[in-house]
């Protein structure tokens, strides 16, 4: 791997989270609004926040991003904030700080997310790869095809959705929502938590699979029909290999390169999906505290939370491309052309 | 007639989309025929009845008709993803062409934008902006106007790509050295040659539109009173329609959704099929 190809992947990172961050600080600027004045106004009002304490809030949230400055420091307080993130205070949990929101709820959703991102991307590859094989039986394609590409072009939180209805209220074979049983307190060191959380994660990450698994093997099927036709496959076929390393050493190794590549694109909209899904599982997890956070216009907490997960994104997708030349030695990596 | 009758046997995917979409838009247009437009606003009707003679699809818990709701909600959402695809793919097909044809520093300039708003989900954005303008009444056709503003990115990186592959083409030399410009090849060799490519790259955007404002609206953010498919399913949760076991209000957006959404892909391959003839038949 060439120091060239790291760098400018790292460039990258930091220009994706550089422009997320940007549009955060300037997109609300623009529109001219005052969370901080709106959302305590309305605190004095309906739920009873002292004067003098919600003034308190306003002096620590100015002085935090430095909102009495011009314009360009207020950007460099802010820039310098996010790089350690700090994201201030959550407005309706005042006084607590939105970066412990973000752990204590991101890790309910981490673990579940990761799970099922790849168990969705193993079924993917290996079942579409299975239906693309030439020696696979035409009748599986016509049977499990045209329901796959519904269930690949529809949101997570419409199969979340029917997931509840029929097997949560219906069949009573998953709990209806949460994170875990109420009964219980949030200890990840207990295996009885740990137990209760997988069974409770058990929908949402169900769900994710059926939509995402789908896409995959569709998407694994088509290259590997195009690799089918490629000479080194015909080569593999006359040199009398064994059936089972033609498959995996020759059609599939090739045919999952693409996949990877659409799994670095597809990161974001299986999270923020996951995201939207959490709230109908009313899943104690990010993806719901966002979603609250918006009816709120908690607007810390929402900016925080868009940054941690543009970040994380970013992350992996740079992860994902510093795998991408171990797995496709191919690809030189200099500067591209074109 | 008889041409296209015989075109869509051979191509049964694009014959099965474009008949899901027509029934779609006959569905939300001759509805309306049959109905009254206020069912779907007025919240006087008994709440949470189950389908009958009077109310097709039953109620839901604001006292709202259903069957109305699907009728005016579907039309409202496909409206949404055609503002929201139409103007995307204007910006994307603007990028692309310049980046794709002008190549230099303006390409690397346009990819690398393109690329990093891939990287950072739409959803996000939309959020932001959606919460930034929250002063603003969501309605159908603003809900549209914010989803267009993220649906640029991949049109403009798919555009690029046919670009790229079309402009080394002989006929394009040929028009080169026959004196015409840049704009002049663009508009009358490199568009019309696109153009099934287009077409297919338009179902494909509104089909990202409707799938963002679907999100969007999923979580609350919408208009609140418009029935469009994501209010509707938003509604559902927010009156835990589960927990009340009420089926006919989940399952009628759901199908609706399902026939909206899948209709757009199989429309996106079946042109496909006429843009790219080497994917012919291996779909």
């Amino acid at each position: 791997m060439r120091a060239q190809y790291v760098i400018r992947r790292v460039l990258f990172l930091f220009l994706v989270i550089w422009t997320a961050a940007s549009i955060n600080f300037f997109l609300p600027r623009i529109s001219g609004r005052n969370p901080i004045k709106e959302q305590l106004g309305m605190q004095i009002a309906t739920q009873g926040r002292k004067g003098d304490d919600a003034k308190l809030m306003e002096v620590r949230l100015m002085s935090l991003f430095g909102l009495d400055k011009p314009l360009w420091q207020q950007y460099l307080i802010y820039m310098g904030n996010v790089l350690r993130l700090k994201f201030g205070y959550s407005i309706n949990n005042y006084p607590r700080q939105v970066s412990t929101i973000i752990i204590q709820r991101g890790r309910m959703t981490l673990p579940f997310i990761a799970v099922a991102i790849v168990i969705s991307f193993l079924i993917g590859i290996f079942f579409g790869a299975f239906l693309g094989w030439n020696k696979t039986p035409k009748w599986v394609s016509t049977v499990f095809v045209p329901p796959m590409l519904v269930f690949s072009s529809v949101p997570q939180f419409l199969v979340a959705l029917v997931l509840i209805y029929f097997v949560a209220f219906r069949a009573q074979l998953a709990p209806m929502g949460g994170a875990y049983d109420r009964t219980l307190t949030e200890n990840f060191m207990s295996l009885t938590f740990w137990g209760s959380y997988w069974r409770h994660a058990m929908l949402p990450i169900l769900s994710i699979i059926i939509v995402e698994a789908s896409g995959w093997a569709l998407g694994m099927r088509a290259m590997m029909v195009t690799v089918e036709g490629e000479d080194f496959a015909t080569f593999a076929e006359a040199k009398g290999l064994k059936t089972k390393r033609i498959f995996t050493r020759y059609l599939m190794r090739n045919a999952m390169l693409p996949s990877i590549t659409s799994l670095a694109l597809r990161l974001g909209f299986i999270i923020t999906g996951a995201a939207i899904a959490e709230t109908y599982f009313q899943y104690n997890g990010l993806g719901n505290t966002l979603g609250t956070a918006i009816t709120q216009f908690d607007y810390f907490l929402i900016y925080g939370i868009v940054i941690i997960m543009v970040m994380s994104i970013a992350l992996v997708t740079f992860i994902i491309d510093m795998i991408y030349p171990l797995l496709d030695p191919r690809i030189s990596y200099v500067k591209q052309r074109g | 007639m008889k041409n296209l009758a015989a075109y869509l046997k051979r191509n049964p995917t694009l014959g099965i989309g474009m008949g899901m979409l027509l029934f779609l838009l006959l569905f939300s247009t001759v509805g309306r025929l049959f109905i009254n437009p206020d069912d779907a606003y007025t919240q006087t009707m008994e709440v949470n009845q189950p389908p009958s003679a009077k109310h097709p699809l039953g109620t839901e818990s604001q006292g709202r008709d259903l069957l109305t709701m699907m009728i005016i909600g579907t039309s409202k959402t496909l409206l949404v993803g055609a503002i929201a695809g139409g103007i995307g793919l204007a910006l994307g097909v603007v990028l692309g062409f310049v980046s794709g044809y002008y190549g230099g520093v303006l390409d690397t300039v346009i990819t690398s934008i393109v690329d990093i708003f891939m990287t950072i989900p739409a959803f996000l954005i939309l959020i932001i902006i959606a919460s930034a303008l929250k002063g603003v009444t969501l309605g159908v056709t603003s809900m549209g106007l914010i989803v267009a503003m993220i649906s640029w990115p991949g049109p403009a990186r798919a555009i690029r790509a046919q670009v790229l592959s079309m402009r080394e083409r002989p006929f394009v030399m040929m028009a080169k050295l026959s004196g015409m410009n840049s704009l002049e090849i663009i508009m009358k060799e490199l568009v019309p040659n696109l153009l099934p490519f287009l077409v297919m790259s338009l179902s494909t955007s509104v089909y990202g539109g409707i799938m963002a404002s679907l999100g969007l609206e999923a979580i609350g953010i919408g208009s609140r009173r418009e029935p469009t498919m994501g209010m509707t399913l938003f509604y559902v949760q927010y009156y835990s329609g589960f927990l009340l076991g009420l089926w006919w209000w989940i399952i009628s957006p759901v199908i609706i959704i399902v026939m909206t959404l899948t209709s757009l892909v199989l429309t996106s391959i079946g042109l496909d099929e006429i843009a790219n003839p080497r994917v012919r038949s291996k779909v």
